[in-house]
């Protein structure tokens, strides 16, 4: 009984209304947590999964051995792997096409990939201006790989003591 | 000032021009006055949620300029968009609802005092021209909502006819306590009735306290602003009234939300908080030569009113969630009318009483 006293006299003189209004109003003087995008960047976990990029070895050797996990494990279909025996009797692909369009961004072809070669750079800021130019093709995903090799080995030897 | 010259010039059609100058110098800072509204909300409620809102669209790219360019550049967005007319609309009405939404938030402006002798049309019935006026507003919305077609704009065009013939009783006897107080209909003798000696303590917001919470709950809900805004209801009924407008109609609506937002924080100014009058007109301090400015009334006075009742509807809007539609019909009906109908008598009672001071 007291409480539905209680409670009407709170609803009928606005004590309620008031309470939520003042919260807003501490939070108007509150400091605001707004990153300035282009200018200011949230920080990046090393385990950030953005574009991907084909690896090699130290040697120029590319780590691919056209096993097709990857493209197995992939939920959204979005990797096609076509592959043919080289000269030297190794097997290597001659086509790796990842659809970005498709792609999830999920890890699994990272996490499957028993080479190492397939991985996910911290690469977040990138567009295509036609339709297509999201389908990366071989050579596009091994010139990412080299040219963000550090990185890519700094990321990776962070991870290694939790795997 | 000299206006022997123009009325030469003019001819007989001078009166005409000098009315239409009026209404221009009246209509022009409104309208601008909307689009900068526009902005300081989006800031107002950026910033309570701890956010910092608009701060992109600047002059020049002047950053510390914090966005002022982006009403500026909502309008012209808004003006180059196609207006898509739906198929099944009816057309005159479909282009006519905007313009009736529109007419009463700016007409209302003509009775309106900005300070002492400041007034477009000083008449006697002001308070029950404004009433009138205001009511016709919602023409338009249910205009809008039945032309388009639409499901969801006639749901939002029925839900805002209901709410706002329910709270525009409330609001209605929520002015007849005022023009009881102020023995006046005339919202210049409303504000002049409000002088005495103790400042802001002799305002009309202290005899009438439940009736100014009453008007200006039931003001938020006659501009269909949030927590009462179950006319648009985004969440429910898409946008309501205007889904199917787009372009220049969208945003004559636009600006007639946000100028009948104004309107009644002027109306709420001037009938409960003294207008044009200073809150520090206390009869000491004309005795003090340089604190007397603090005291003087004027023009500035009432536009800080507007500010801080303005400020209120965006606060009310940062914080309180949607009322579901049949809250909202308690609320009005039985709510808000029994607690107008007892002060009125309160007030009556009270006012044959030698206790009234006013």
């Amino acid at each position: 009984m007291i409480k539905r006293i209680s409670g009407f006299f709170n609803t009928f003189l606005l004590i309620e209304l008031v309470r939520g209004m003042v919260l807003t109003g501490r939070h108007l003087f509150a400091k605001k947590i707004t990153i300035q995008y282009p200018e200011e960047k949230t920080p990046q976990s090393p385990r950030f999964r953005g574009l991907h990029a084909l690896r090699r070895y130290p040697n120029g050797e590319e780590r691919c051995i056209a096993c097709k996990l990857c493209e197995a494990v992939c939920p959204a279909l979005a990797i096609t792997i076509e592959s043919e025996q080289r000269d030297d009797g190794t097997r290597r692909t001659t086509r790796y096409d990842i659809d970005l369009t498709k792609c999830i961004f999920c890890g699994l072809c990272e996490e499957s990939c028993p080479v190492d070669s397939i991985v996910e750079t911290r690469i977040l800021e990138y567009h295509g201006e036609k339709r297509g130019d999201l389908i990366y093709t071989k050579p596009m995903l091994l010139a990412i790989g080299d040219l963000y090799e550090q990185q890519i080995a700094r990321d990776r030897a962070a991870d290694a003591p939790y795997r | 000032m000299d206006l022997t010259i123009f009325e030469r010039f003019f001819g007989p059609t001078w009166p005409a021009v000098w009315t239409l100058a009026k209404i221009v110098a009246i209509v022009v800072p409104l309208l601008a006055c909307v689009a900068y509204l526009t902005l300081w909300e989006r800031k107002v409620i950026g910033w309570m949620q701890v956010r910092r809102g608009p701060n992109r669209v600047t002059f020049f790219g002047l950053r510390w300029l914090g966005g002022l360019a982006q009403p500026i550049a909502d309008a012209f967005k808004l003006l180059l968009k196609e207006i898509i007319i739906p198929s099944g609309a009816n057309r005159f009405l479909f282009v006519l609802a905007p313009v009736m939404a529109i007419m009463p938030a700016l007409a209302a402006w003509a009775v309106i005092p900005f300070a002492p002798e400041l007034v477009l049309a000083d008449i006697d019935a002001g308070l029950l021209y404004v009433l009138a006026i205001t009511s016709m507003g919602v023409y338009g919305i249910i205009i809008a909502g039945w032309a388009s077609n639409s499901k969801y704009a006639f749901l939002g065009a029925m839900r805002s006819a209901a709410q706002i013939i329910s709270y525009e009783i409330a609001m209605g006897f929520a002015l007849v306590g005022v023009l009881m107080a102020a023995q006046s209909l005339n919202l210049g003798d409303i504000v002049v009735s409000q002088v005495g000696r103790y400042g802001f303590l002799s305002w009309f917001f202290i005899p009438l306290f439940p009736l100014f919470l009453v008007y200006l709950i039931a003001g938020v809900a006659e501009t269909n602003r949030l927590p009462f805004d179950v006319a648009e209801g985004e969440s429910e009924i898409v946008a309501g009234f205007h889904v199917e407008y787009s372009g220049m109609t969208f945003a004559i609506f636009f600006l007639a939300e946000y100028a009948n937002m104004i309107l009644v924080s002027t109306l709420c100014s001037i009938m409960f908080l003294g207008g044009w009058l200073s809150p520090f007109a206390f009869s000491a301090l004309n005795d003090i030569a340089f604190a007397r400015w603090l005291a003087a009334p004027g023009f500035h006075w009432l536009a800080a009113k507007i500010f801080v009742v303005v400020f209120f509807f965006l606060w009310f809007r940062a914080t309180f969630p949607r009322y579901r539609y049949d809250q909202l019909m308690r609320l009005g009906w039985k709510v808000f009318i029994p607690i107008t109908l007892i002060w009125i008598f309160v007030l009556a009672v009270w006012m044959m009483t030698p206790l009234w001071p006013w």
